[in-house]
């Protein structure tokens, strides 16, 4: 079992704008050609941050004002695409604890929770107001608190959720599912013993 | 709540029990593994000490890092290699059946588990792969899983699940010539949206479905997660149980009735519920083209681009980003874009069937001269079934190249990559920015027929003009 939960996450914020960030973006196909997930943080967003540089600009996850930030604010249907586990493990490579979104692709917010990153929805306006009062003032605080299943930052203090399966896991520092799924072993030979595929005729 | 599904009877029959957090603890029938997904799972599993508990519903394959010209072992990339040898590792440790490039059955893992006749009606399906809703075509629930999930389905045969709601999606009616399932699958995600599934598994039903074949019906489950439906499925009928029989792993002579009553009982019925339900009229539907930077943003072959202030507001901003990423402008018609490169190929589209029409466009045709062109077989047995038809011979008469089974192009974690901004006709699933192994690389998602056209025009062209 885990020896920490994950109730509250506290710290500052790096806005990230833009809807459907897909996983391949989060991290290219290149980086998922090792046995490790070793060395993935660096790697995060790399080719978006390279072309930023390009084009003269600044990509968040370089810029100095979000430096250390462990709290993605994030768009719509964020991590769509594939199912690489490659995408959470770099971003909390990168020093991400917790994201707040307005959706979340499935396996990717599940990903998330298996590695302890609670992935919490919140309204479209309460993201566009996190992310503006965070690129007002890059020191903001903000807790992502599961038990209240709210985020607050500064004055704002909004409603945030994430399926329930999710929370308790992370609440209770249960995330660690092979555990929680080896305790049923005597019941998961039951139901293997009713499948007709399994018995009834077994090629 | 839906209710007497095909989705819902599979779920009830594959439960463990529910777990403290709520979730469903899913029994799974069949495990699929490749080389990029699994290593650290395994490397998990050993660090507890755990071993796998079903080695023998466990099955594995390379196919993301081969490479497609020469299949030969050490695989030249050295990083490929390390892959490809703890894979080999990990199946010999546990006990683990395993179809690497020396097997006749090596290709694609969401190709080769329904040739082997691994996939099977009624099943449960997992891999560390978002494709694996391409198995649903069968009628199985089958869904992509991250890394710390294929470790818990080693460890435990069973995964931690919240049961979505299921939407019926009907296609009735009847194709046009020179329209595809590929088509129909761009059209639902059009329809629907990229995120419209989250939370749902897909039934595809209605008599333009019931009408495909098993290739057919696997490209458009193939798709399913980039409308975000993590599942999507097709009841299982005669036209299933015709492509199981006698198949390396599918049960025969009296075996094969008692599957058969079970998979016709696992249908949805007259009885069945659904959480909601959305219409399609097949005829309806044309050759369909992506012109941005996610699945859901195409156009009928024949239709210009949106403008900006026609898409809606939610969904502008990934527009304009796609525009400026793809080179492309409001109202251009989308016939007539350049293509460089143009790839037959990956789980989405790289079957015998999508090979046959490929080919029927391209024979006695020559790929124009600014293209280049590669068909990548989903598998070896389809290379094989493809090579006793002379379909090689009519692809490379024409000027494309024909390799050997993978991944390939598609994610392009071998060396077959675009290079700078070239633009893709890609038989794929994915058009993300990056996708194709190059940060500015261009993808136009469309069918293998329809790639055909392209390489031979060298521009995206109607199908149709060239089917006669
Ligand atoms: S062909 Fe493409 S989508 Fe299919 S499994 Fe391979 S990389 Fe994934």
């Amino acid at each position: 079992m885990n020896d920490a939960v994950r109730a509250v996450t506290v710290g500052r914020a790096i806005p990230l704008p833009g809807n459907d960030i897909d996983t391949d973006r989060i991290i290219p196909a290149r980086y998922l050609k090792s046995i490790t997930f070793d060395g993935l943080g660096e790697a995060a967003f790399i080719d978006e941050r390279a072309a930023e540089r390009d084009a003269g600009r600044t990509h968040r996850f370089d810029d100095e004002r979000f430096a250390g930030g462990s709290i993605l604010l994030v768009g719509r249907n964020f991590g769509c695409g594939s199912s690489r586990e490659h995408a959470p493990q770099a971003l909390q490579r990168f020093g991400i604890r917790a994201l707040v979104g307005e959706s979340f692709a499935e396996i990717f917010s599940g990903n998330c929770t298996v590695l302890g990153i609670p992935a919490v929805r919140a309204a479209a306006a309460d993201i566009e107001r996190l992310q503006a009062l965070v690129e007002q003032d890059p020191s903001t605080e903000v807790t992502v608190d599961l038990d209240a299943q709210t985020v607050t930052a500064g004055t704002l203090h909004c409603p945030a959720t994430l399926p329930e399966g999710a929370r308790h896991a992370l609440v209770r520092g249960t995330w660690d599912s092979t555990a929680l799924l080896l305790a049923g072993r005597d019941r998961i030979a039951a139901t293997a013993g009713n499948l007709p595929y399994l018995n009834a005729f077994a090629g | 709540m839906s209710q007497a599904t095909l989705f819902d009877k599979i779920w009830d029959l594959h439960t463990v029990g529910t777990l403290e957090t709520g979730e469903t603890q899913l029994f799974i029938g069949l495990h699929l593994v490749h080389e990029v997904t699994s290593p650290q799972a395994f490397q998990m599993l050993d660090e507890r000490g755990l071993p796998v508990l079903h080695p023998e519903r466990t099955f594995a394959t390379v196919d993301h890092i081969v490479p497609t010209d020469r299949q030969v072992r050490p695989l030249a990339d050295p990083m490929a290699e390390e892959m490809y040898e703890a894979l080999e590792r990990n199946v010999a440790r546990h006990g683990i059946a395993f179809y690497g490039l020396d097997s006749d059955y090596q290709g694609i893992v969401h190709v080769i588990g329904p040739e082997l006749g691994l996939t099977q009606p009624g099943m449960t399906v997992a891999c560390g792969d978002s494709h694996t809703s391409t198995h649903g075509a069968f009628g199985t629930i089958a869904f992509g899983i991250g890394t710390t999930q294929v470790r818990d389905v080693l460890a435990t045969q069973t995964l931690a699940q919240t049961k979505p709601k299921v939407r019926r999606i009907r296609v009735d009616g009847r194709l046009g010539p020179g329209v595809y399932a590929k088509d129909i699958i761009l059209s639902i995600i059009a329809t629907l949206g990229v995120k419209g599934g989250i939370g749902h598994a897909y039934e595809f039903a209605g008599t333009a479905i019931e009408a495909l074949s098993m290739d057919e019906r696997m490209s458009i489950c193939n798709m399913s997660i980039e409308g975000g439906a993590r599942v999507g499925y097709v009841n299982p009928d005669q036209t299933t149980a015709d492509y199981v029989k006698g198949r390396p792993h599918a049960p025969s002579g009296a075996a094969f009735a008692r599957a058969e009553q079970y998979w016709r009982s696992i249908a949805s019925g007259p009885d069945a519920s659904f959480d909601d339900e959305a219409v399609l009229r097949a005829e309806e539907i044309e050759p369909v083209v992506t012109w941005g930077i996610n699945p859901g943003q195409s156009v009928g072959v024949s239709d210009r681009l949106p403008r900006l202030t026609a898409v809606t507001a939610d969904e502008r901003d990934t527009a304009a980003a796609a525009y400026r990423h793809m080179g492309l402008s409001e109202n251009d018609p989308i016939a007539g874009t350049p293509i460089d490169v143009a790839f037959i190929g990956s789980c989405t589209n790289s079957r015998l069937t999508d090979l046959r029409e490929a080919a029927r466009v391209v024979r006695g045709q020559k790929v124009d001269k600014r293209v280049k062109a590669l068909v990548v077989p989903g598998s070896k047995q389809i290379a094989q079934q493809a090579a006793a038809e002379g379909l090689p011979e009519i692809f490379t008469d024409a000027g494309f190249e024909w390799r050997g089974a993978g991944c390939s192009m598609c994610l392009a974690m071998n060396a077959d990559k675009l290079v700078g901004d070239q633009v893709s006709a890609s038989s794929s699933n994915r058009n993300f920015i990056g996708r194709q192994g190059s940060a500015t690389g261009r993808t136009l998602l469309m069918s293998p027929a329809m790639v055909a056209a392209a390489a031979v025009n060298g521009a995206v062209t109607d199908v149709r003009q060239l089917l006669n």
